[in-house]
Protein backbone atom coordinates (compact mmCIF):
# COMPACT_ATOMS: atom_id res chain seq x y z
CA UNK A 1 0.00 0.00 0.00
CA UNK A 2 1.35 3.44 -0.98
CA UNK A 3 0.83 6.44 1.21
CA UNK A 4 -0.89 9.54 -0.12
CA UNK A 5 0.31 11.48 2.91
CA UNK A 6 3.26 10.82 5.22
CA UNK A 7 3.73 13.19 8.14
CA UNK A 8 6.84 12.47 10.18
CA UNK A 9 7.41 14.21 13.53
CA UNK A 10 6.11 17.57 12.34
CA UNK A 11 6.09 20.64 14.52
CA UNK A 12 4.85 24.04 13.40
CA UNK A 13 5.56 27.10 15.46
CA UNK A 14 4.15 30.53 14.73
CA UNK A 15 6.81 32.86 16.05
CA UNK A 16 6.77 36.48 16.99
CA UNK A 17 9.57 38.97 16.59
CA UNK A 18 13.03 37.72 17.57
CA UNK A 19 13.09 34.30 19.11
CA UNK A 20 10.00 34.71 21.23
CA UNK A 21 7.71 31.76 20.48
CA UNK A 22 4.03 32.68 20.24
CA UNK A 23 2.24 29.43 19.57
CA UNK A 24 2.99 25.81 18.82
CA UNK A 25 0.17 24.86 16.44
CA UNK A 26 1.50 21.34 15.78
CA UNK A 27 3.62 19.46 18.27
CA UNK A 28 5.62 16.50 16.94
CA UNK A 29 2.83 14.79 15.04
CA UNK A 30 3.16 11.77 12.77
CA UNK A 31 0.55 10.06 10.61
CA UNK A 32 0.15 8.19 7.33
CA UNK A 33 -2.85 8.27 5.02
CA UNK A 34 -3.22 5.46 2.50
CA UNK A 35 -4.02 6.13 -1.15
CA UNK A 36 -7.76 5.76 -1.70
CA UNK A 37 -8.59 6.46 1.93
CA UNK A 38 -11.13 8.92 3.31
CA UNK A 39 -9.26 10.14 6.36
CA UNK A 40 -10.71 12.41 9.03
CA UNK A 41 -9.04 14.88 11.36
CA UNK A 42 -11.29 15.52 14.30
CA UNK A 43 -10.62 18.21 16.83
CA UNK A 44 -11.89 21.45 18.37
CA UNK A 45 -11.17 24.93 16.99
CA UNK A 46 -7.49 25.74 17.41
CA UNK A 47 -6.46 22.07 17.59
CA UNK A 48 -4.08 22.43 14.62
CA UNK A 49 -6.24 20.85 11.90
CA UNK A 50 -6.09 23.82 9.52
CA UNK A 51 -2.35 24.31 10.11
CA UNK A 52 -1.75 20.70 9.11
CA UNK A 53 -3.91 21.12 6.00
CA UNK A 54 -1.99 24.27 4.98
CA UNK A 55 1.27 22.34 5.25
CA UNK A 56 -0.15 19.48 3.19
CA UNK A 57 -1.47 21.98 0.64
CA UNK A 58 2.06 23.47 0.23
CA UNK A 59 0.95 26.82 1.66
CA UNK A 60 2.97 26.59 4.85
CA UNK A 61 6.35 25.10 5.73
CA UNK A 62 6.78 22.82 8.73
CA UNK A 63 9.11 24.20 11.42
CA UNK A 64 10.47 20.69 12.06
CA UNK A 65 9.94 17.23 10.63
CA UNK A 66 9.16 16.08 7.10
CA UNK A 67 5.99 15.78 5.04
CA UNK A 68 5.52 13.86 1.81
CA UNK A 69 2.37 14.23 -0.27
CA UNK A 70 1.76 11.79 -3.14
CA UNK A 71 5.38 10.74 -2.78
CA UNK A 72 6.85 14.26 -2.96
CA UNK A 73 8.44 16.45 -0.31
CA UNK A 74 6.28 19.51 0.46
CA UNK A 75 9.30 21.76 0.97
CA UNK A 76 11.40 20.93 -2.09
CA UNK A 77 9.01 19.34 -4.59
CA UNK A 78 5.88 21.40 -4.06
CA UNK A 79 5.48 22.04 -7.79
CA UNK A 80 4.98 18.30 -8.40
CA UNK A 81 2.30 18.16 -5.72
CA UNK A 82 0.21 21.18 -6.71
CA UNK A 83 -1.11 19.82 -10.01
CA UNK A 84 -2.57 16.78 -8.22
CA UNK A 85 -4.24 18.33 -5.17
CA UNK A 86 -7.03 20.74 -4.37
CA UNK A 87 -8.58 22.20 -1.26
CA UNK A 88 -11.99 23.44 -0.13
CA UNK A 89 -12.56 25.30 3.11
CA UNK A 90 -15.79 25.91 4.97
CA UNK A 91 -17.12 29.46 4.88
CA UNK A 92 -14.95 30.22 1.87
CA UNK A 93 -15.61 33.52 0.08
CA UNK A 94 -13.22 32.98 -2.81
CA UNK A 95 -14.05 33.84 -6.41
CA UNK A 96 -15.51 37.04 -7.82
CA UNK A 97 -19.06 38.18 -7.09
CA UNK A 98 -19.46 39.90 -10.47
CA UNK A 99 -18.81 36.65 -12.32
CA UNK A 100 -21.37 33.88 -12.66
CA UNK A 101 -21.03 30.51 -10.95
CA UNK A 102 -19.96 28.94 -14.24
CA UNK A 103 -17.42 31.69 -15.00
CA UNK A 104 -15.84 31.37 -11.55
CA UNK A 105 -15.53 27.60 -11.91
CA UNK A 106 -14.07 27.97 -15.39
CA UNK A 107 -11.54 30.54 -14.14
CA UNK A 108 -10.22 28.29 -11.37
CA UNK A 109 -10.09 25.31 -13.75
CA UNK A 110 -7.80 27.32 -16.04
CA UNK A 111 -5.21 27.64 -13.27
CA UNK A 112 -4.83 23.87 -13.59
CA UNK A 113 -4.70 24.01 -17.39
CA UNK A 114 -7.90 22.00 -17.85
CA UNK A 115 -8.92 22.18 -21.55
CA UNK A 116 -12.06 24.36 -21.78
CA UNK A 117 -14.18 21.56 -23.29
CA UNK A 118 -13.26 19.12 -20.51
CA UNK A 119 -13.80 21.82 -17.88
CA UNK A 120 -17.27 22.56 -19.30
CA UNK A 121 -18.27 18.88 -19.21
CA UNK A 122 -17.07 18.43 -15.64
CA UNK A 123 -18.75 21.65 -14.51
CA UNK A 124 -22.10 20.66 -16.01
CA UNK A 125 -21.88 17.20 -14.46
CA UNK A 126 -20.99 18.53 -11.01
CA UNK A 127 -23.50 21.40 -11.15
CA UNK A 128 -26.21 18.87 -11.92
CA UNK A 129 -25.13 16.51 -9.13
CA UNK A 130 -25.27 19.38 -6.63
CA UNK A 131 -28.60 20.66 -7.96
CA UNK A 132 -26.98 23.94 -8.94
CA UNK A 133 -27.50 23.86 -12.70
CA UNK A 134 -30.28 26.46 -12.55
CA UNK A 135 -27.89 28.87 -10.80
CA UNK A 136 -25.00 28.29 -13.20
CA UNK A 137 -25.48 31.63 -14.93
CA UNK A 138 -26.34 33.62 -11.80
CA UNK A 139 -23.78 36.11 -10.48
CA UNK A 140 -22.09 34.66 -7.39
CA UNK A 141 -23.00 37.65 -5.27
CA UNK A 142 -26.70 36.87 -5.77
CA UNK A 143 -26.69 33.24 -4.56
CA UNK A 144 -27.13 31.91 -1.01
CA UNK A 145 -24.40 30.81 1.40
CA UNK A 146 -25.26 27.13 0.89
CA UNK A 147 -25.15 27.53 -2.89
CA UNK A 148 -21.79 29.32 -2.65
CA UNK A 149 -20.36 26.49 -0.58
CA UNK A 150 -21.64 23.94 -3.09
CA UNK A 151 -19.88 26.00 -5.79
CA UNK A 152 -16.69 25.91 -3.73
CA UNK A 153 -16.91 22.14 -3.39
CA UNK A 154 -17.41 21.88 -7.17
CA UNK A 155 -14.35 24.11 -7.64
CA UNK A 156 -12.31 21.61 -5.67
CA UNK A 157 -13.46 18.64 -7.71
CA UNK A 158 -13.54 20.20 -11.19
CA UNK A 159 -9.77 19.71 -11.49
CA UNK A 160 -10.18 15.97 -10.76
CA UNK A 161 -7.53 15.92 -8.01
CA UNK A 162 -5.83 12.74 -6.79
CA UNK A 163 -5.94 14.12 -3.26
CA UNK A 164 -8.38 16.67 -1.91
CA UNK A 165 -8.37 18.48 1.42
CA UNK A 166 -11.73 19.48 2.81
CA UNK A 167 -11.39 21.81 5.77
CA UNK A 168 -14.75 21.92 7.58
CA UNK A 169 -16.65 21.82 4.26
CA UNK A 170 -20.11 21.90 5.85
CA UNK A 171 -19.35 24.63 8.39
CA UNK A 172 -22.38 26.85 9.00
CA UNK A 173 -24.56 25.14 6.39
CA UNK A 174 -28.15 24.05 6.84
CA UNK A 175 -29.05 20.37 7.12
CA UNK A 176 -30.01 19.93 3.46
CA UNK A 177 -26.87 21.54 2.05
CA UNK A 178 -24.69 19.52 4.48
CA UNK A 179 -26.43 16.30 3.50
CA UNK A 180 -25.96 17.01 -0.21
CA UNK A 181 -22.24 17.64 0.27
CA UNK A 182 -21.73 14.58 2.50
CA UNK A 183 -23.59 12.35 0.09
CA UNK A 184 -21.41 13.59 -2.79
CA UNK A 185 -18.18 13.05 -0.85
CA UNK A 186 -19.14 9.50 0.08
CA UNK A 187 -19.99 8.69 -3.55
CA UNK A 188 -16.81 10.30 -4.91
CA UNK A 189 -14.52 8.14 -2.79
CA UNK A 190 -16.56 5.01 -3.59
CA UNK A 191 -16.74 5.66 -7.35
CA UNK A 192 -13.13 6.77 -7.89
CA UNK A 193 -10.75 4.18 -6.46
CA UNK A 194 -7.28 5.49 -5.69
CA UNK A 195 -8.46 9.03 -4.97
CA UNK A 196 -7.77 10.22 -1.45
CA UNK A 197 -9.68 12.64 0.73
CA UNK A 198 -8.60 14.31 3.92
CA UNK A 199 -11.50 15.82 5.82
CA UNK A 200 -11.21 18.02 8.87
CA UNK A 201 -14.30 18.56 10.91
CA UNK A 202 -15.53 19.16 14.38
CA UNK A 203 -18.85 17.48 13.56
CA UNK A 204 -18.55 14.03 15.12
CA UNK A 205 -21.39 12.57 13.06
CA UNK A 206 -19.73 13.68 9.84
CA UNK A 207 -16.45 12.00 10.77
CA UNK A 208 -18.23 8.85 12.01
CA UNK A 209 -20.38 8.60 8.90
CA UNK A 210 -17.77 9.33 6.23
CA UNK A 211 -14.27 8.40 7.33
CA UNK A 212 -12.34 5.14 6.97
CA UNK A 213 -10.01 6.30 9.73
CA UNK A 214 -10.05 9.24 12.07
CA UNK A 215 -7.24 11.00 13.93
CA UNK A 216 -8.30 12.87 17.04
CA UNK A 217 -6.21 15.99 17.41
CA UNK A 218 -6.08 18.45 20.27
CA UNK A 219 -3.59 21.21 21.11
CA UNK A 220 -1.37 20.22 18.19
CA UNK A 221 -1.06 16.56 19.18
CA UNK A 222 -2.64 13.43 17.77
CA UNK A 223 -4.29 11.62 20.65
CA UNK A 224 -5.59 8.59 18.76
CA UNK A 225 -5.83 7.38 15.17
CA UNK A 226 -7.95 4.44 14.03
CA UNK A 227 -11.22 3.53 12.33
CA UNK A 228 -14.34 5.00 14.01
CA UNK A 229 -15.43 1.51 15.11
CA UNK A 230 -12.04 0.71 16.64
CA UNK A 231 -11.94 4.06 18.38
CA UNK A 232 -15.36 3.37 19.87
CA UNK A 233 -14.14 -0.05 20.96
CA UNK A 234 -11.58 1.76 23.10
CA UNK A 235 -14.52 2.60 25.32
CA UNK A 236 -15.61 -0.98 25.89
CA UNK A 237 -14.96 -0.56 29.59
CA UNK A 238 -16.62 2.80 29.60
CA UNK A 239 -20.33 3.60 29.58
CA UNK A 240 -22.12 6.69 28.38
CA UNK A 241 -25.09 8.28 30.18
CA UNK A 242 -27.19 11.20 28.93
CA UNK A 243 -28.81 13.13 31.76
CA UNK A 244 -31.33 15.90 31.08
CA UNK A 245 -31.77 18.32 33.95
CA UNK A 246 -33.09 21.75 34.71
CA UNK A 247 -30.34 24.34 34.40
CA UNK A 248 -28.41 24.82 37.62
CA UNK A 249 -25.34 26.83 38.69
CA UNK A 250 -22.02 25.05 38.24
CA UNK A 251 -23.22 23.01 35.29
CA UNK A 252 -19.80 23.25 33.63
CA UNK A 253 -17.71 22.53 36.69
CA UNK A 254 -18.36 19.06 38.02
CA UNK A 255 -15.94 18.05 40.76
CA UNK A 256 -13.62 15.15 39.95
CA UNK A 257 -15.09 11.82 40.98
CA UNK A 258 -13.66 8.31 40.91
CA UNK A 259 -15.08 6.52 37.88
CA UNK A 260 -15.99 9.70 35.92
CA UNK A 261 -13.82 10.00 32.82
CA UNK A 262 -15.32 13.13 31.32
CA UNK A 263 -18.50 14.98 30.47
CA UNK A 264 -19.91 17.51 28.05
CA UNK A 265 -22.85 19.84 28.79
CA UNK A 266 -25.14 21.70 26.42
CA UNK A 267 -27.78 24.18 27.56
CA UNK A 268 -31.07 24.11 25.67
CA UNK A 269 -33.34 26.90 26.94
CA UNK A 270 -33.90 26.38 30.65
CA UNK A 271 -32.70 22.78 30.46
CA UNK A 272 -29.30 21.14 30.22
CA UNK A 273 -28.27 17.98 28.46
CA UNK A 274 -25.09 16.44 29.82
CA UNK A 275 -23.26 13.40 28.49
CA UNK A 276 -21.14 11.55 31.04
CA UNK A 277 -18.52 8.96 30.11
CA UNK A 278 -17.90 6.72 33.14
CA UNK A 279 -15.86 3.59 33.70
CA UNK A 280 -17.70 2.68 36.87
CA UNK A 281 -21.49 2.96 36.77
CA UNK A 282 -21.60 3.41 40.54
CA UNK A 283 -20.46 6.99 40.07
CA UNK A 284 -23.87 7.87 38.59
CA UNK A 285 -25.49 8.04 42.03
CA UNK A 286 -22.77 10.46 43.11
CA UNK A 287 -23.36 12.58 39.99
CA UNK A 288 -27.12 12.66 40.66
CA UNK A 289 -26.50 13.68 44.26
CA UNK A 290 -24.21 16.49 43.08
CA UNK A 291 -26.83 17.76 40.62
CA UNK A 292 -29.52 17.69 43.33
CA UNK A 293 -27.24 19.48 45.82
CA UNK A 294 -26.78 22.29 43.28
CA UNK A 295 -30.54 22.68 42.83
CA UNK A 296 -30.78 20.79 39.51
CA UNK A 297 -33.72 18.45 38.86
CA UNK A 298 -33.34 15.27 36.82
CA UNK A 299 -35.81 15.19 33.92
CA UNK A 300 -34.52 12.16 32.05
CA UNK A 301 -31.64 9.72 32.29
CA UNK A 302 -30.54 7.23 29.63
CA UNK A 303 -27.66 4.95 28.82
CA UNK A 304 -26.39 5.19 25.22
CA UNK A 305 -24.07 3.56 22.68
CA UNK A 306 -20.58 4.98 22.45
CA UNK A 307 -20.00 7.60 19.75
CA UNK A 308 -16.90 9.39 18.51
CA UNK A 309 -17.85 12.24 20.78
CA UNK A 310 -17.55 9.88 23.73
CA UNK A 311 -14.13 8.82 22.48
CA UNK A 312 -13.15 12.49 22.33
CA UNK A 313 -14.45 13.14 25.86
CA UNK A 314 -12.63 10.02 27.04
CA UNK A 315 -9.33 11.17 25.49
CA UNK A 316 -9.50 14.89 26.16
CA UNK A 317 -11.70 15.04 29.24
CA UNK A 318 -14.07 17.58 27.67
CA UNK A 319 -16.40 17.94 24.68
CA UNK A 320 -15.77 19.63 21.35
CA UNK A 321 -18.29 22.44 21.67
CA UNK B 1 7.64 25.40 -18.35
CA UNK B 2 4.15 24.32 -19.41
CA UNK B 3 3.22 27.17 -21.76
CA UNK B 4 -0.32 25.99 -22.43
CA UNK B 5 -1.09 25.79 -18.70
CA UNK B 6 0.32 29.26 -18.13
CA UNK B 7 -1.48 30.80 -21.12
CA UNK B 8 -4.75 29.35 -19.86
CA UNK B 9 -3.99 30.74 -16.41
CA UNK B 10 -3.30 34.22 -17.86
CA UNK B 11 -6.59 34.10 -19.75
CA UNK B 12 -8.41 32.82 -16.67
CA UNK B 13 -7.14 35.62 -14.45
CA UNK B 14 -7.58 38.34 -17.09
CA UNK B 15 -11.23 37.40 -17.60
CA UNK B 16 -12.78 38.69 -14.35
CA UNK B 17 -10.98 42.00 -14.76
CA UNK B 18 -11.63 42.56 -18.45
CA UNK B 19 -15.20 41.25 -18.51
CA UNK B 20 -16.39 41.53 -14.90
CA UNK B 21 -15.10 45.08 -14.57
CA UNK B 22 -17.27 46.32 -17.42
CA UNK B 23 -20.35 44.41 -16.32
CA UNK B 24 -21.65 47.27 -14.19
CA UNK B 25 -22.66 50.24 -16.41
CA UNK B 26 -21.83 52.66 -13.57
CA UNK B 27 -18.18 52.65 -14.78
CA UNK B 28 -19.17 55.08 -17.55
CA UNK B 29 -20.12 57.66 -14.95
CA UNK B 30 -17.41 57.02 -12.35
CA UNK B 31 -14.48 56.26 -14.63
CA UNK B 32 -15.15 58.42 -17.68
CA UNK B 33 -17.44 61.34 -16.92
CA UNK B 34 -16.10 62.19 -13.44
CA UNK B 35 -12.40 62.19 -14.51
CA UNK B 36 -13.41 64.46 -17.39
CA UNK B 37 -14.39 67.10 -14.84
CA UNK B 38 -10.83 67.08 -13.46
CA UNK B 39 -9.46 67.40 -16.98
CA UNK B 40 -11.86 70.25 -17.71
CA UNK B 41 -10.60 72.12 -14.65
CA UNK B 42 -7.01 72.07 -15.98
CA UNK B 43 -8.15 73.00 -19.50
CA UNK B 44 -10.06 76.06 -18.24
CA UNK B 45 -7.12 76.99 -16.04
CA UNK B 46 -4.71 76.97 -18.99
CA UNK B 47 -7.21 78.86 -21.16
CA UNK B 48 -7.63 81.51 -18.45
CA UNK B 49 -3.85 81.93 -18.32
CA UNK B 50 -3.69 82.18 -22.11
CA UNK B 51 -1.46 79.10 -22.47
CA UNK B 52 -0.85 77.71 -25.99
CA UNK B 53 -3.69 75.51 -27.30
CA UNK B 54 -1.44 72.49 -27.29
CA UNK B 55 -1.69 72.42 -23.47
CA UNK B 56 -5.31 71.29 -23.79
CA UNK B 57 -4.03 68.23 -25.65
CA UNK B 58 -1.37 67.60 -22.99
CA UNK B 59 -4.04 67.61 -20.30
CA UNK B 60 -6.34 65.22 -22.16
CA UNK B 61 -3.56 62.69 -22.84
CA UNK B 62 -2.32 63.03 -19.24
CA UNK B 63 -5.87 62.63 -17.92
CA UNK B 64 -6.38 59.47 -19.95
CA UNK B 65 -3.09 58.01 -18.73
CA UNK B 66 -4.16 58.77 -15.14
CA UNK B 67 -6.59 55.86 -15.47
CA UNK B 68 -3.67 53.47 -16.06
CA UNK B 69 -1.67 54.85 -13.14
CA UNK B 70 -4.64 54.48 -10.78
CA UNK B 71 -5.31 50.99 -12.12
CA UNK B 72 -1.69 49.98 -11.49
CA UNK B 73 -1.70 51.46 -7.97
CA UNK B 74 -5.05 50.19 -6.76
CA UNK B 75 -5.84 47.17 -8.89
CA UNK B 76 -2.35 45.74 -9.37
CA UNK B 77 -0.14 46.78 -6.47
CA UNK B 78 -2.65 46.22 -3.67
CA UNK B 79 -4.49 43.40 -5.39
CA UNK B 80 -2.80 40.48 -3.61
CA UNK B 81 -3.78 42.09 -0.31
CA UNK B 82 -7.44 41.92 -1.32
CA UNK B 83 -7.00 38.45 -2.79
CA UNK B 84 -5.60 37.32 0.55
CA UNK B 85 -8.58 38.76 2.41
CA UNK B 86 -11.07 36.91 0.21
CA UNK B 87 -9.15 33.62 0.25
CA UNK B 88 -8.25 33.73 -3.45
CA UNK B 89 -4.52 34.12 -2.82
CA UNK B 90 -4.14 30.70 -1.22
CA UNK B 91 -5.99 29.14 -4.15
CA UNK B 92 -3.66 30.89 -6.60
CA UNK B 93 -0.61 29.84 -4.61
CA UNK B 94 -1.53 26.17 -4.40
CA UNK B 95 -2.42 25.94 -8.10
CA UNK B 96 0.28 24.49 -10.40
CA UNK B 97 0.72 27.43 -12.81
CA UNK B 98 3.54 29.95 -12.53
CA UNK B 99 2.44 32.71 -10.20
CA UNK B 100 3.69 35.18 -12.81
CA UNK B 101 0.72 34.03 -14.91
CA UNK B 102 -1.62 35.41 -12.26
CA UNK B 103 0.19 38.75 -12.33
CA UNK B 104 0.28 38.75 -16.13
CA UNK B 105 -3.45 37.97 -16.22
CA UNK B 106 -4.19 40.78 -13.79
CA UNK B 107 -2.08 43.15 -15.90
CA UNK B 108 -3.65 42.10 -19.20
CA UNK B 109 -7.17 42.34 -17.80
CA UNK B 110 -6.32 45.72 -16.26
CA UNK B 111 -4.93 47.03 -19.57
CA UNK B 112 -8.04 45.95 -21.48
CA UNK B 113 -10.44 47.37 -18.89
CA UNK B 114 -8.56 50.64 -18.49
CA UNK B 115 -8.06 51.10 -22.23
CA UNK B 116 -11.83 51.15 -22.70
CA UNK B 117 -12.02 53.88 -20.08
CA UNK B 118 -8.98 55.83 -21.33
CA UNK B 119 -10.17 55.78 -24.94
CA UNK B 120 -13.61 57.00 -23.83
CA UNK B 121 -11.95 59.87 -21.95
CA UNK B 122 -9.79 60.83 -24.97
CA UNK B 123 -12.71 60.68 -27.42
CA UNK B 124 -14.94 62.80 -25.19
CA UNK B 125 -12.09 65.21 -24.40
CA UNK B 126 -11.14 65.67 -28.05
CA UNK B 127 -14.77 66.26 -29.07
CA UNK B 128 -15.60 68.64 -26.23
CA UNK B 129 -12.38 70.69 -26.29
CA UNK B 130 -11.73 70.50 -30.07
CA UNK B 131 -8.17 69.22 -29.74
CA UNK B 132 -6.10 68.73 -32.90
CA UNK B 133 -3.56 65.91 -32.98
CA UNK B 134 -1.03 65.06 -35.64
CA UNK B 135 -0.65 61.30 -35.90
CA UNK B 136 2.15 61.26 -38.46
CA UNK B 137 4.03 58.27 -36.98
CA UNK B 138 1.27 55.86 -35.98
CA UNK B 139 3.65 52.87 -35.76
CA UNK B 140 6.03 54.64 -33.40
CA UNK B 141 3.11 56.01 -31.38
CA UNK B 142 1.68 52.52 -30.98
CA UNK B 143 5.12 51.15 -30.02
CA UNK B 144 5.55 53.86 -27.37
CA UNK B 145 2.03 53.37 -26.01
CA UNK B 146 2.29 49.56 -25.79
CA UNK B 147 5.81 49.65 -24.31
CA UNK B 148 4.68 52.23 -21.76
CA UNK B 149 1.82 49.97 -20.70
CA UNK B 150 4.07 46.91 -20.47
CA UNK B 151 6.64 48.80 -18.40
CA UNK B 152 3.95 50.39 -16.21
CA UNK B 153 2.17 47.12 -15.56
CA UNK B 154 5.57 45.45 -15.06
CA UNK B 155 6.08 47.96 -12.26
CA UNK B 156 2.60 47.06 -10.99
CA UNK B 157 3.57 43.37 -11.00
CA UNK B 158 6.68 44.19 -8.97
CA UNK B 159 4.65 46.23 -6.47
CA UNK B 160 2.08 43.47 -6.26
CA UNK B 161 4.77 40.92 -5.36
CA UNK B 162 6.36 43.18 -2.79
CA UNK B 163 3.03 44.20 -1.26
CA UNK B 164 1.86 40.58 -0.98
CA UNK B 165 2.98 40.24 2.60
CA UNK B 166 2.60 43.86 3.66
CA UNK B 167 -1.11 43.84 4.31
CA UNK B 168 -2.44 47.30 5.04
CA UNK B 169 1.03 48.80 4.61
CA UNK B 170 0.47 48.35 0.89
CA UNK B 171 -2.62 50.52 1.12
CA UNK B 172 -0.69 53.36 2.75
CA UNK B 173 2.16 53.05 0.27
CA UNK B 174 -0.21 53.39 -2.68
CA UNK B 175 -1.87 56.38 -1.04
CA UNK B 176 1.56 57.93 -0.57
CA UNK B 177 2.55 57.46 -4.20
CA UNK B 178 -0.65 58.51 -5.92
CA UNK B 179 -0.51 62.32 -5.85
CA UNK B 180 3.30 62.94 -6.03
CA UNK B 181 3.50 60.95 -9.26
CA UNK B 182 0.93 63.26 -10.85
CA UNK B 183 3.46 66.02 -10.24
CA UNK B 184 6.79 64.39 -11.04
CA UNK B 185 5.54 62.49 -14.08
CA UNK B 186 3.96 65.62 -15.56
CA UNK B 187 0.43 64.31 -15.99
CA UNK B 188 -0.96 67.79 -16.70
CA UNK B 189 2.07 69.69 -18.05
CA UNK B 190 5.29 68.98 -20.03
CA UNK B 191 7.54 67.15 -17.58
CA UNK B 192 10.64 69.11 -18.61
CA UNK B 193 9.13 72.10 -16.78
CA UNK B 194 10.15 70.59 -13.42
CA UNK B 195 13.81 70.55 -14.48
CA UNK B 196 15.69 68.17 -16.74
CA UNK B 197 17.49 66.09 -14.08
CA UNK B 198 14.50 65.95 -11.78
CA UNK B 199 12.35 64.76 -14.66
CA UNK B 200 15.01 62.22 -15.60
CA UNK B 201 14.84 60.84 -12.04
CA UNK B 202 11.07 60.62 -12.34
CA UNK B 203 11.58 58.45 -15.43
CA UNK B 204 11.78 55.45 -13.09
CA UNK B 205 7.98 55.63 -13.32
CA UNK B 206 7.45 54.53 -16.95
CA UNK B 207 4.50 56.85 -17.48
CA UNK B 208 6.87 59.85 -17.29
CA UNK B 209 8.73 58.87 -20.45
CA UNK B 210 5.64 57.37 -22.08
CA UNK B 211 3.62 60.55 -21.70
CA UNK B 212 6.48 62.73 -22.87
CA UNK B 213 7.09 60.58 -25.97
CA UNK B 214 3.40 60.41 -26.87
CA UNK B 215 3.05 64.18 -26.51
CA UNK B 216 6.02 64.71 -28.81
CA UNK B 217 4.50 62.34 -31.37
CA UNK B 218 0.98 63.80 -31.15
CA UNK B 219 1.72 67.51 -30.86
CA UNK B 220 4.97 67.81 -32.79
CA UNK B 221 7.46 70.64 -32.54
CA UNK B 222 5.48 72.73 -30.12
CA UNK B 223 6.26 70.14 -27.44
CA UNK B 224 9.29 70.59 -25.25
CA UNK B 225 10.36 66.96 -25.04
CA UNK B 226 12.61 65.58 -22.32
CA UNK B 227 14.62 63.23 -24.57
CA UNK B 228 14.35 62.14 -28.21
CA UNK B 229 11.41 59.76 -28.71
CA UNK B 230 13.58 56.81 -29.77
CA UNK B 231 15.74 57.19 -26.66
CA UNK B 232 12.62 57.29 -24.50
CA UNK B 233 11.31 54.17 -26.25
CA UNK B 234 14.60 52.35 -25.64
CA UNK B 235 14.56 53.33 -21.95
CA UNK B 236 10.94 52.16 -21.68
CA UNK B 237 11.91 48.79 -23.19
CA UNK B 238 14.73 48.41 -20.67
CA UNK B 239 12.42 49.29 -17.76
CA UNK B 240 9.75 46.87 -19.01
CA UNK B 241 12.22 43.97 -19.01
CA UNK B 242 13.80 45.04 -15.70
CA UNK B 243 10.47 45.37 -13.87
CA UNK B 244 9.13 42.04 -15.12
CA UNK B 245 12.33 40.17 -14.22
CA UNK B 246 12.40 41.87 -10.80
CA UNK B 247 8.73 40.96 -10.27
CA UNK B 248 9.53 37.31 -11.02
CA UNK B 249 12.26 37.12 -8.39
CA UNK B 250 10.33 39.21 -5.85
CA UNK B 251 7.29 36.97 -6.23
CA UNK B 252 9.39 33.84 -5.71
CA UNK B 253 10.99 35.31 -2.62
CA UNK B 254 7.69 36.53 -1.20
CA UNK B 255 6.05 33.16 -1.79
CA UNK B 256 8.87 31.46 0.11
CA UNK B 257 8.64 33.96 2.96
CA UNK B 258 4.86 33.61 3.01
CA UNK B 259 5.12 29.82 3.32
CA UNK B 260 7.79 30.13 5.98
CA UNK B 261 6.03 32.73 8.09
CA UNK B 262 2.48 31.56 7.45
CA UNK B 263 1.42 34.80 5.78
CA UNK B 264 -0.16 33.56 2.57
CA UNK B 265 -3.48 33.28 4.36
CA UNK B 266 -5.27 35.39 6.92
CA UNK B 267 -5.09 34.21 10.54
CA UNK B 268 -8.66 32.96 10.53
CA UNK B 269 -8.35 31.10 7.22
Amino acid sequence: MRYAIEVDHVTRVFGGKGDKVHAKALDDISLQVDEGELFGLLGPNGAGKTTLIKILATLLLPSEGSVRVLGHDVVKEYNKIRARINMVSGGEISGYGLLTVRENLWMFSQFYGIPPKVARQRMDDLLERFGLLDKADAKVRTISTGQKQKMNVIRGFVTDPDLIYLDEPTLGLDVNASLAIRSFLRKWVKDTPGKTMLLTTHYMVEADELCDRVAIIDQGRILACDSPSNLKRMLKRATTFDIETTAFPGLDSMPSMDGLQGYNSKSVGDRALTRFVVNDEAVISEIISHISSKGGRIIALGKSEATLEDVFIHLVGRGLE
Amino acid sequence: MDWLLNLRAVKGRAYPRAVGGLREPSWMFFDTLLPLLGIAAFVFYYQALGAPEVYTGYVIIGGAMTAYWLNVLWSMATQFYWEKETGNLELYMMAPMSKMSVLAGMALGGMILTSVRAVSTIVLGVIIFQVEMDISSPGLLAAVFITTLIALYGLGMLFSSLYMLWGRGAWHMSNLMQEPIYLVSGFYFPVREIGFYFALGAAIIPITLGLDAMRQLLFGNETQGLLPVTTELALLLVSAVAFIVAAHFALKKMEYLGRKEGRLTMRWQ
